[in-house]
């Protein structure tokens, strides 16, 4: 789809004002464009268009065994209908991967936005004091690996091993494990939130940055107080930062598989299929089922676009009202 | 950019002339292979994937030796990105090495998807009379082919801390309901120590205990797979670490994490169920704890008939992409059954071989962690002859994976029943699998 619109892009607008149709002209407007799109097309037709195909097709594929599936021409990949598309959306194990990652969604989302936000707020009025470090402290997380973060976590959370467990135990408390299975989702939003609020929060605080001070000057002038400020005037114009951040989150939520499989082997209450994206990787990678997994993983795109468009729809006329 | 084009279209049917001269060259396999035997001068070249450490020095010797047939290791990250690799080679039709190191539980897997040669027209076909017979079993699935050369396994013997035995007056169980008595008393004295774990993480690891106890998961009848994961022997193994765990006497957390490493060191793990491999395990997970352990042979379920189980090890296996099949073998049964090549194996890679009588010539001083217990090779090498046969079948994968995922959730509820039930959900969900590909299965 994106691949349409850059080719037909420049081709529309270089055919309207190039009427003199001289060959000279039809070399500049013509082919000039296309050989400088050149590399950008053949990249995204490589790495993007290629795989999704394959992947639409291999959706549509399953194996076929004859007999003990031994030697030679035993295994051939033959077409399978929507089989893979019934068995991903009646699969209990999805179903349930998706619940698990639609509460933990509900948990981290709007806590995540709220201390980004909060911070990006406090970073911006007048009054702070150490404001370049606090913001460096609060987006270094950020620049730490999901994985990193989730082995350095884990072995925080392992009562074992844990500090936070030897000084309780010290003082004759006994903590409960994170890793216990209904305190899991709990633990893994702990790590995105930590990863995660310093990335939201420099997004607001940037859309922030960019709002002109008179309309602040304004404001105190009419005797608002800061908090005023911030409530009435900064977040209603940070909104469209705030959508988009809320929408970047939505789908890594969606795609949450990092945390999970890092934590996995600590404990036993984490499954291999945990989360949606964490079952396409065992059908592909444990199972060999390539098959499966690339119709999960053309539900759960498609979901997501779903999703996101949406939300889009929903929230779009608030957020941009104002603009047009 | 015109230029550019044609040099491309050159390329382009040079690349397809290449493509259409490997293909032709892939049919004239067994012509290229027989001359290549019967010419002793011929020089071959093979590639070998493996991810044994300091295997290329052991490879260094034969090419000293054989100047005509030089090897070349190439490092793999592991077992799993080996297999997945050969397999993306096979099907692409080009790219596999000659040779491979495959792991015991993968050889099913690979003969699936055509990816191994037949060994039994070849020298490493008189091999047999080396390896243990249920070593033998899992490179010819039981059958008249000869898929792989066994390289090194792993029977399971009993590693305990002999300082604490000793301190609290135990005596080593012989028996699996001495091991129940046993891992009473020590959690007894500390409710923090347990005798071992149960690890939902290491599926290996409790094929092993099935193992010993008479299971081997799949068979093969006539042109259908058989499953057997949930019959007696296994319900047995389930049901009575479940019942150990559900009084609370046995450890339920996985192995291999920071947690269990601590305990090791700390002396709160007190027993490690383990393979031969073990020592180098514990020396680099509890190094504290060097000379205050010892190896002993596995519980018994009958103390009159003992037998253990496997955990790991591989073979060298001979890829169906190999232009020199016979080359190849020959390597792969030098590298595995000469003397000298498997003393360098157990020198540099640290390996247990799987050749009986090179295991015994080559290991006889006791390895440095265990420098308190001289004949820790002897309990290992009687370990290995009481290898039971165990065949693997062509999903292990998935059967594994249901492991990891249905005795997480039992070991996490400390239920007997659970443990049950996970069994019971391995064979369905080994069954299933095998019948949504199109196997046949009894």
């Amino acid at each position: 789809m994106a691949m349409t619109v850059t080719r037909t892009g420049p081709a529309a607008k270089t055919a309207a004002p190039g009427s003199p149709r001289r060959a000279k002209n039809f070399k500049s407007r013509v082919l000039v464009p296309y050989a400088m799109l050149a590399p950008g097309i053949i990249l995204f037709l490589l790495f993007m268009a290629a795989p999704i195909v394959y992947t639409l097709f291999l959706s549509f594929q399953k194996k076929k065994v004859s007999g003990l599936g031994l030697g030679k021409n035993s295994q051939s990949q033959v077409f399978a209908g929507l089989d893979n598309y019934i068995s991903a959306l009646t699969d209990p194990e999805f179903t349930a991967s998706v619940l698990r990652v639609l509460l933990y969604g509900v948990i981290l989302i709007p806590l995540m936005l709220g201390f980004a936000l909060l911070f990006a707020l406090l970073l911006d009025s007048r009054r702070t004091r150490a404001g370049n470090f606090s913001r460096t402290a609060i987006f270094l997380p950020y620049a730490v690996p999901a994985v990193i973060s989730s082995l350095l976590w884990g072995f925080l959370y392992l009562p074992g091993v844990s500090p936070f467990h030897f000084v309780a135990r010290q003082l004759g408390v006994e903590l409960p494990s994170l890793l216990d299975p209904n305190l899991v989702t709990f633990a893994i939003c702990n790590i995105a939130l930590w990863g995660g609020v310093g990335f939201n929060m420099i997004v607001m605080y940037t859309s922030l940055k960019a709002v002109p001070t008179e309309i602040y000057e304004a404001a105190k002038l009419d005797g608002c107080s800061e908090v005023q400020t911030a409530l009435r005037i900064k977040i209603p114009i940070i909104a469209p930062a705030l959508v988009m951040t809320a929408l970047f989150s939505m789908i890594a939520t969606l795609q949450v598989f990092a945390e999970p499989t890092t934590l996995r082997p600590l404990a036993n209450s984490l499954s291999t299929s945990w989360s949606p994206l964490m079952l396409v990787y065992r059908d592909a990678f444990t199972r060999n089922d390539v098959f499966s997994a690339a119709a999960t993983s053309i539900v759960i795109a498609a979901a997501t676009f779903i999703i996101s468009f949406l939300f889009l729809r929903v929230v779009q006329k608030r957020a941009f009202g104002q603009e047009n | 950019m015109r230029k550019s084009f044609r040099a491309g279209a050159v390329a382009m049917l040079a690349a397809a002339a290449m493509l259409t001269a490997g293909c032709s060259g892939g049919a004239g396999t067994g012509s290229a292979a027989e001359s290549a035997a019967s010419d002793p001068n011929q020089k071959v070249e093979l590639t070998y994937w493996a991810w044994a450490p300091n295997l290329d020095k052991v490879v260094d010797l034969w090419n000293q030796k054989n100047p005509n047939i030089h090897v070349t290791v190439n490092k793999q990250d592991g077992g799993d990105p080996a297999v997945t690799k050969l397999l993306t080679a096979v099907k692409a039709g080009s790219g596999a090495p000659d040779l491979i190191q495959a792991e015991y539980q993968k050889i099913p897997t690979l003969v699936a998807a055509d990816a191994l040669a037949d060994l039994s027209k070849t020298s490493a076909n008189d091999t047999k009379s080396h390896f243990p017979d249920g070593v033998w079993n899992s490179v010819t699935l039981g059958g008249e082919a000869l898929y792989s050369v066994p390289q090194d396994t792993g029977p399971m013997v009993f590693y305990y801390r002999a300082d604490v035995f000793d301190k609290l007056g135990l005596s080593v169980p012989k028996t699996w309901d001495e091991y129940a008595e046993t891992a009473k008393a020590v959690h007894a004295t500390d409710p923090e120590a347990y005798l071992g774990t149960f690890s939902s993480n290491d599926a290996g690891w409790f094929t092993g205990m099935a193992q010993q106890a008479g299971a081997s998961w799949w068979g093969i009848d006539g042109d259908a797979w058989s499953v057997k994961v949930d019959e007696d022997p296994t319900q047995k193994v389930a049901g009575y670490w479940g019942g150990l765990v559900q009084d609370g006497v046995i450890d339920n957390k996985p192995m291999y994490t920071p947690e269990w490493n601590t305990a090791l060191n700390t002396g709160k793990q007190v027993g490690w169920l383990s393979a031969a491999w073990g020592p180098g395990v514990l020396a680099g997970n509890a190094g504290a704890t060097a000379g205050q352990w010892k190896a002993a042979p596995m519980p018994q379920w009958d103390a009159a008939n003992p037998a253990t189980g496997n955990w790991g090890g591989s073979s060298t296996a001979v890829t169906s992409q190999s232009k020199n099949v016979d080359a190849a073998a020959k390597f792969a049964t030098w590298l595995n059954t000469d003397a000298e090549a498997v003393k360098a194996l157990v020198t540099e890679t640290g390996i247990y071989p799987a050749d009986s009588a090179g295991a015994e010539s080559a290991l006889t001083t006791a390895p440095e962690f265990f420098s308190n217990q001289p004949d820790f090779y002897k309990v290992v090498g009687e370990a290995a002859q009481n290898v039971g046969s165990f065949t693997y079948g062509p999903n292990v994968n998935v059967t594994f994976n249901a492991y990891n995922d249905q005795f997480a959730k039992a070991a996490q509820s400390k239920q007997k029943s659970a443990f049950l039930d996970a069994v019971k959900s391995m064979q369905q969900v080994t069954v299933d699998d095998l019948k949504k590909t199109g196997f046949t299965v009894k």
